[in-house]
């Protein structure tokens, strides 16, 4: 789950990380009023996005006075931000952090990932801040330092002085360094992150401050962490994503048109691979879990269906601790309560197959069956043709 | 003698008197799995489908001489369950629950290190449908019907997937002599390289299908190593293809986030290596028929 810029600063200032005084607007007026609160004569309007890039996407702008600080919330609030990691669709803006400007000395880079090699959290760290990582590691391989944190131990002080004198720095700007490296990994640890980027962090007047701040935390610890649930932004995800993890499901969007509801993310992901190869397009992707009631086979088909673009759905099971006669009945149910005006494919197998495929052939004779996930993304694709066909 | 599991291990459930426990381990029975009591802490001395329950893990073991353990425990508590197994002697643990915090594994797999290489516990999943052989035992929570007794390995992340390679093997008469999950979470316990190992080294398995998918490092570490130290034929499908970067995929480790970790660039590595790639998820069965009989399979 991902957290806005302001959030993130937020987290990371109770851990004594120092950054540019700043304030959270919602209107021109409340920007401007924010810009004449911090003081001074100029100031950066940062649109909150969740996404990285947002400078050169037009998402952050220098302003010189109060009125320049309105103009730019009025032109950014309520506007998509396209960034090259967002996608085309660009992501809403509906708040800014107003901060001030500070001169900047030194630009330097500083991240916190889980690494699954080495499994264990990792800093990397450069004296080229300002470009993402992934340049950095490119242009300027030779400025990157690294460490890994034993798990067992936590992460030593000596560790955190080595990148220090790695990024360059020196006299007192060394545990100054120190106690924002260190604190970082606390917030990180303390917090069940999953990844943490302060790009750049910068040298300005003897200390060093976070000029940017981007924080991600693993999902499977939500449940220990209420205050990081609530930082979540609905605004920032997909619309069709939210419909369906608010229902439970594990779903993710994509720009095809076949709907495709499946059990087990692996056979999920090879279903799209199997669709793709036939010449078909998925949808999404969407794993109903394990022992899947009728009612969740209902509600799986209203996710899908919330995409507008869905012309076919497929659903596939290969069933364990699923029933297949739960799955149809769960077919029967959606087309009888929730109205499925489409091709739809169902493909049964694994634990009470023969049950499953009698409940269809009794009670919703117009679903294609396939025996086979071949046959099932053949049938998909072919169906497709046919709806496009008869559109035309 | 197959890998990790046969008839004759003696396993304990933890997490035994749950509902989730309950309708598994009288599962793993009916199969034939030697299931030898259970752990529910505060349930000790009671008695659940006919079987011992016990307060610890230790307490199982001097009591049944149980060797592996099957975790059903939820997620706050499965990490910590892990590191009693491994610290009561268990030899294999099959970790099943889906959710465990990262952080959690990171230690989970720092406390492992305590004990010495040939002391320490195998550990499968978490996140996994668990490990079966065919005809003898499972520890998991697949539908046992579906695979066949034979020679041919399947290890791989996705429990579904994997029930999709055998039933399509089966379909052609090739069965499994062991099938082993290992789970679709970021930080797992054996990896493929080290089920690899197991299998190369084990008489009664002679071909292997590997079925991952995106993210991680893991897929192109068991190819490289299986290039160098594996004589028995390597097969492997990708799962993923179409999963758009930095999006998660359902598994927690099912994400694109690093230079070689989608599934294009994974299939360019295992070739690479050496290997041979099964091109789509419907060419299990005709891929490892082909392999098994000695003909060449374009890669």
């Amino acid at each position: 789950m991902d957290i806005h810029e302001y959030q993130a600063k937020e987290l990371l200032a109770t851990h004594g990380i120092r950054m540019p005084r700043g304030g959270l607007a919602y209107s021109p007026e409340q920007a401007a009023y924010r810009a004449t609160e911090i003081g001074g004569d100029a100031w950066v309007v940062k649109a909150q996005v969740h996404s990285g890039a947002r400078g050169k996407a037009g998402g952050i702008v220098l302003c010189k006075s109060d009125k320049e600080v309105a103009a730019a919330a009025e032109k950014l609030l309520g506007q998509k931000l396209v960034t090259h990691q967002t996608g085309p669709a660009g992501k809403l803006i509906n708040r800014l952090y107003i901060e001030e400007t500070v001169p900047i000395e030194k630009e330097l880079y500083l991240g916190f990932v889980l690494d699954r090699k080495e499994e264990r959290i990792m800093i990397v760290a450069s004296s080229s801040g300002g470009m993402e990582i992934e340049q950095i590691a490119e242009q300027e391989p030779d400025s990157l330092v690294r460490a890994s944190v034993d798990p067992g131990l936590g992460m030593r002080e000596f560790q955190a002085r080595e990148i220090a004198f790695g990024l360059g720095l020196d006299g007192a700007l060394i545990g100054k360094a120190v106690d924002t490296i260190l604190g970082c990994y606390r917030v990180f640890r303390d917090f069940d992150a999953s990844m943490l980027e302060i790009n750049p962090l910068v040298v300005s007047k003897n200390e060093v401050i976070a000029l940017d701040a981007k924080m991600s935390f693993d999902e499977n610890a939500l449940f220990r962490r209420p205050e990081i649930s609530e930082l979540r932004d609905k605004s920032q995800e997909d619309a069709r994503e939210t419909f369906a993890s608010d229902r439970g499901l594990s779903y993710v969007g994509l720009d095809g048109d076949i709907g495709c509801i499946i059990n087990g993310a692996g056979l999920a992901m090879a279903t799209l691979d199997m669709i793709k190869l036939e010449g078909g397009e998925p949808a999404n992707f969407l794993d109903i879990g394990g022992g899947a009631s009728p009612d969740r086979v209902a509600k799986s088909f209203r996710a899908v269906l919330q995409d507008k673009n869905v012309k076919v759905i497929l659903v596939n099971i290969f069933a364990g601790i699923n029933r297949c006669d739960w799955v149809a009945e769960g077919v029967v149910k959606a087309i009888e309560e929730v109205g499925v005006n489409m091709p739809l494919i169902v493909r049964l197998s694994g634990t009470k197959v023969d049950e499953g495929k009698a409940i269809l052939r009794e009670k919703a004779p117009s679903v294609i069956t396939a025996d086979t996930l071949k046959d099932a993304a053949v049938a998909a694709v072919a169906a497709l043709k046919q709806t496009q066909k008869n559109a035309a | 003698m197959s890998i990790l599991l046969n008839k004759h291990t003696p396993v304990i459930v933890q997490g035994f008197t749950g509902r989730i426990g309950t309708f598994h381990a009288e599962e793993m029975k009916a199969y034939g799995t030697n299931v030898v009591g259970g752990v529910t802490p505060g349930k000790g001395g009671s008695t659940h489908l006919d079987l011992p329950v016990f307060n610890t893990v230790k307490g199982a073991v001097a009591e049944t001489g149980a060797e592996a353990s099957i975790v059903f425990v939820p997620p706050p508590f499965a990490a910590d369950s892990i590191m009693e197994a491994a610290d009561a002697g268990i030899k294999y643990c099959v970790c099943i629950t889906d959710g465990i915090p990262s952080q959690d594994m990171m230690r989970v797999k720092r406390y492992m290190r305590r004990y010495r290489r040939e002391d320490r516990m195998i550990l499968t999943g978490p996140n996994c449908a668990g490990t079966i052989t065919p005809g003898e035992a499972m520890m998991g929570i697949m539908p046992g019907s579906i695979y066949m007794p034979g020679r041919v390995g399947i290890v791989g992340r996705s429990g579904t997937l994997g029930y999709e390679a055998a039933s399509q093997m089966k379909a052609r008469g090739i069965g499994v002599s062991t099938s082993v999950g290992i789970g679709g979470d970021p930080i797992n316990g054996f990896s493929f390289r080290d089920v690899l190992e197991l299998f190369e080294a084990d008489p009664e398995t002679d071909a292997v299908v590997m079925i991952g998918e995106i993210g991680g490092p893991q897929e192109a570490e068991a190819a490289e190593w299986a290039r160098a130290h594996m004589k028995k034929p390597l097969m492997a499908y990708v799962a993923g293809l179409s999963a758009p970067k930095g999006k998660r995929m359902g598994h927690a480790g099912a994400i694109v986030s690093a230079f070689g970790e989608s599934a294009q660039e994974k299939v360019e590595i295992i070739r690479e290596a050496g290997h041979t790639i099964i091109p789509h998820p419907a060419a299990f069965g005709e891929t490892v028929e082909a392999v098994l009989s000695g003909k060449k399979v374009a890669a």
